[in-house]
């Protein structure tokens, strides 16, 4: 694919990024995305709602990732980004009376305008206490959105039912699988979250594949020499991060239009929306497009098995991350990579012979 | 007029508390640039060792802190020793990691062992006392015990570090790790040294928090945050600066209380940015980094 001749002495090379395991992917990823699609005929009501889950926070995951992973923009504040999106998804169903399916997208953008001012702030602040910052910032979001007596203030509010089950295509939907209007609206949620999930993936790719991509590797590997040698590291960063809130903003409605239920708490929470996700990516392995996808597995049988024991689960994740970043920083994909130099979404330029 | 003089002293006297939940971090931030996202949940951890020593000894919350003080130097230096400091030194990402794990894990740690009820040190007869200043202002003594310990944490902060030979290796590791090293320093124990100072401070801090309020397992992370805003409003590298910046943050969430009870935290957070975008630094920068 992007392969361009460099012409050496006598040997002739050539610029390859592709590596054998990546075409394979790409063609059997396409297949998949197709079954995906086509699962609600044959899975059962709670397959689907745990796939709604999985996706959501594999999206979530691939956002974080390009932060940390490779802006080198350690967030605690993303939940700001999904709360934001979950409420203008209830104001513009209730207040605007748009279709979810329209909202969704347009409370992408409104998230990204909120995300420029809000980068100008938090980009103030420096290497992990930019950590920080960004979970003040977060808590300001939760405060002022407790304030909106419309939306349910403090407590919260419920989706009425005229914009939960007059969603675009649901009678299609009803008449397509033979369902009630309860499972056609996690059918369309699920797609909803399976686009979100691998529109992520391709955006992500598609931004390291490029120039950005570059530039962001250089940022990630030494901030100052990237600058030295021309990247433009504050506008690289607040590129990523608009489009990251943009991204995190539609899967916040995605998963408010999901829950049915909204309240400053649950919306802006660190754990939920943060914690975890930083979870998930630290697992499969930072820095890398495949993490994400492998600790989305891991922290998806966590969540399955152990979540009832409560307490002592939360005290298990939290000793997780702390193991892995002390004995396997680069998780489970890195320690992969490293063992068998297995590479699904090349993004390294590698000179190969022709 | 004495509603006014009121809230500014009420705001600056919370602005010692304030202080002394940021003075531990700022003292973690200027030795080893280790940016500890668990320091609220140790100060929760610490008041509610407190509350266990009190009642177990049957001795009132001032004495119960005689004795978790040092277990608290040792929870500290336990900590920096056996996990923090081999988090350090490899980039921002693994003690970042490291402490909010240690944050879920102690949050729920509390909870199993305490349950999620609120608790509340009791101090008897002093929570209640008040000292009249004249023209109808009156402060309750304790926030005025809060304010004088924040001195106190201070000026001794400021005397260990600058009198002492252990404030001058701080000093020096701070400033330039490798060259300390060379003069025959060990940085790991100076900074497992320094968590203990910084456990010492945030004991002190749990005692007025415990006595000032109800407090439960899940409060850590908003000390947390108050603490970060005192210290960088104050700017890096100043323990001076650190109370100004307490008690500016301590001002704006009383002013705003005043407003609207529910404007409290807001205001703060909002007087926080505002610093933060006008003088990036802080008020009162020492430090470059």
């Amino acid at each position: 694919m992007a392969s361009e001749r460099v012409s050496a002495n006598a040997a002739s090379y050539r610029l390859a990024v592709t590596t054998r395991p990546s075409i394979a992917l790409a063609v059997g990823s396409i297949a998949f995305f197709g079954a995906l699609a086509a699962l609600p005929a044959f899975a059962a009501r709670d397959l689907i709602q745990d796939l709604i889950f999985v996706f959501y926070m594999l999206a979530l995951a691939q956002c974080w990732n390009l932060l940390a992973g490779y802006a080198g923009l350690v967030s605690v504040g993303q939940q700001a980004f999904v709360g934001l999106g979950g409420y203008l998804l209830f104001a513009l169903t209730i207040f605007g009376r748009l279709d979810p399916l329209l909202a969704i997208p347009l409370a992408g953008l409104i998230a990204a305008l909120f995300a420029i001012p809000t980068g100008l702030v938090v980009f103030r602040f420096r290497g992990a206490y930019f950590a920080i910052g960004s979970w003040v910032v977060a808590e300001v979001y939760r405060l002022v959105f407790a304030q909106f007596k419309q939306l349910g203030g403090g407590t919260g509010t419920s989706l009425p039912p005229f914009v939960t089950n007059e969603i675009a295509g649901i009678e299609w939907v009803k008449a397509l699988f033979d369902v009630r209007t309860p499972a056609a609206r996690d059918i369309i949620s699920y797609w909803i979250a399976l686009a979100l999930a691998a529109g992520t993936i391709a955006a992500v790719y598609l931004v390291l594949r490029s120039r950005r991509g570059l530039a962001l590797f250089a940022i990630r590997d030494q901030e100052v020499t990237a600058e030295s040698v021309g990247v433009d590291n504050v506008r690289t960063k607040l590129g990523v991060y608009v489009l990251t809130a943009t991204v995190t903003g539609m899967i916040g409605a995605l998963i408010y239009l999901q829950k049915a239920r909204i309240s400053p708490d649950a919306a802006f929470a660190v754990l939920d929306w943060t914690a975890y996700v930083i979870l998930i990516v630290v697992i499969g392995g930072i820095g890398t497009l495949e993490g994400p996808a492998i600790g989305v597995i891991v922290f998806y049988l966590l969540q399955r098995y152990l979540a009832d024991f409560g307490t002592w689960y939360l005290i298990l994740l939290g000793v997780i991350a702390i193991a892995i970043m002390l004995f396997a920083p680069k998780g489970i994909w890195g320690y992969a990579n490293q063992r068998f130099g297995l590479v699904l979404f090349p993004t390294r330029r590698r000179l190969v012979r022709s | 007029m004495a509603g006014l003089a009121d809230t500014i002293i009420q705001g600056v006297l919370l602005g010692g508390l304030y202080a002394l939940f940021a003075a531990g971090l700022s003292l973690t931030f200027g030795i080893m640039r280790l940016v500890n996202l668990a320091h609220g949940d140790l100060i929760v951890l610490a008041a509610f060792a407190i509350l266990a020593l009190a009642s177990w000894l049957a001795v009132d919350p001032f004495l119960a802190l005689l004795v978790a003080l040092p277990l608290m130097f040792g929870v500290g230096f336990g900590l920096q020793h056996v996990l923090l400091n081999r988090a350090l030194g490899h980039g921002i990402l693994p003690p970042l990691l490291v402490t909010f794990g240690l944050s879920i894990i102690i949050q729920n740690g509390l909870m199993q062992g305490f349950t999620a009820d609120s608790q509340r040190l009791q101090a008897g007869a002093i929570e209640t006392a008040s000292v009249s200043l004249g023209g109808g202002v009156t402060v309750g003594l304790m926030p005025l015990a809060t304010f004088g310990s924040a001195i106190v944490v201070i000026l001794g902060l400021n005397f260990l570090f600058y009198k002492t030979p252990l404030g001058r290796a701080f000093r020096a590791t701070s400033d330039d790790l490798e060259i300390a090293e060379l003069m025959g320093i060990d940085h790991r124990r100076i900074f497992s040294i320094a968590m203990g100072v910084a456990m010492i401070v945030a004991t002190v801090a749990a005692l007025y928090l415990g006595m000032r309020a109800n407090f439960d397992p899940t409060i850590g992370p908003a000390r947390l945050l108050y603490a970060f805003e005192a210290v960088i409003v104050g700017g890096l590298g100043s323990f001076w600066g650190t109370l100004a910046g307490g008690v500016i943050i301590g001002l704006a969430q009383t002013i705003g209380a005043e407003l609207n009870p529910e404007w409290q935290i807001l205001a703060g957070h909002l007087a926080f940015l505002v610093v933060l975008v006008l003088r990036p630094r802080g008020l009162f920068p020492r430090a470059l980094d």
